[in-house]
């Protein structure tokens, strides 16, 4: 960042820079942290798909177009990728607003509670799906 | 040896920049956010699944309920309002140059009104048509 200027083209002051990811040892409370930026950032043009989807329910052959690629092997692990990120992003964010009452901060309510995100994010995916499977397969 | 600048005061130089009384908006507006899309999105991921390997016609059928349209409204408006706040804090996290920053901060929002907009038009389009 030797080369970052301000819009008026002069130097922002030299601050000492505070040690970054490199030099720490990965941790399960900083993984869930890292992934809950990354799983929101995904989110945040997965907004397309829906979009995408709600454009498409106004024609027939759109939403034919649609329901092949959601149908595709790329479109179902889309679909799955989409609702994980979603459960992780908001068991996350429930994390979030725990801590924002002054709660959850020893050292063994963070770990529990990171593992509980991730868990609890997989295992909500995994039985969703499986219903879906189950009730679509008999449907059909 | 001191020109004007060494005049003005650090208060005279700060004056007009600091938080003007909205500093904790965005955290705020994040946490209201975040607590309307846990039942918006509950609902909203219910109603995909249901709606999966249905045709067009029942899809319309379904979207044109003002219940489930509502709820999909509500659910585009809270999502749409949270997800410009978050991409704001990543861009602010790793972007220092002005001009790339600010640039990419008005794409994050015309991006987020965009996508808002044509979600909400499209929905509403189906379910009035019914």
């Amino acid at each position: 960042m030797a080369d970052t200027r301000t819009l008026e083209g002069r130097k922002p002051a030299e601050r000492p820079l505070s040690p970054h990811l490199q030099i720490y040892k990965p941790m399960l409370t900083m993984m869930m942290s890292i992934v809950h930026r990354i799983t929101g950032a995904a989110l945040y043009f997965g907004m397309l798909l829906v979009a995408w989807w709600l454009i498409a329910a106004s024609s027939p052959n759109a939403y034919a177009r649609f329901q092949w690629f959601a149908g595709s092997w790329i479109g179902w692990l889309i679909l799955i990728g989409y609702t994980w990120a979603l459960i992780h992003h908001m068991l996350g964010g429930v994390r979030h607003l725990i801590w924002d009452t002054g709660r959850g901060f020893g050292p063994n309510e963070r770990e529990w509670l990171a593992a509980a995100n991730l868990i609890g994010s997989i295992a909500i995916t995994f039985l969703l799906w499986l219903f879906v499977f189950l009730t679509m397969g008999a449907s059909r | 040896m001191s020109g004007p600048a060494h005049i003005r005061t650090p208060l005279a130089r700060v004056r007009g920049f600091g938080s003007a009384k909205s500093g904790t908006e965005h955290f705020w507006r994040q946490r209201l956010t975040s607590v309307a899309n846990i039942p918006l999105t509950i609902a909203a991921v219910v109603i995909l699944i249901t709606l999966l390997g249905r045709n067009q016609a029942a899809t319309v059928q379904i979207l044109g309920s003002p219940a489930i349209a509502i709820i999909l409204l509500l659910f585009i408006i809270s999502t749409v309002v949270h997800m410009r706040i978050g991409m704001q804090v990543i861009i602010e996290d790793y972007v220092h140059e002005d001009s790339s920053k600010l640039t990419l901060l008005m794409a994050n929002t015309f991006y987020c009104f965009c996508v808002g907009a044509v979600a909400i038009y499209a929905l509403l389009k189906t379910s009035f048509g019914l």
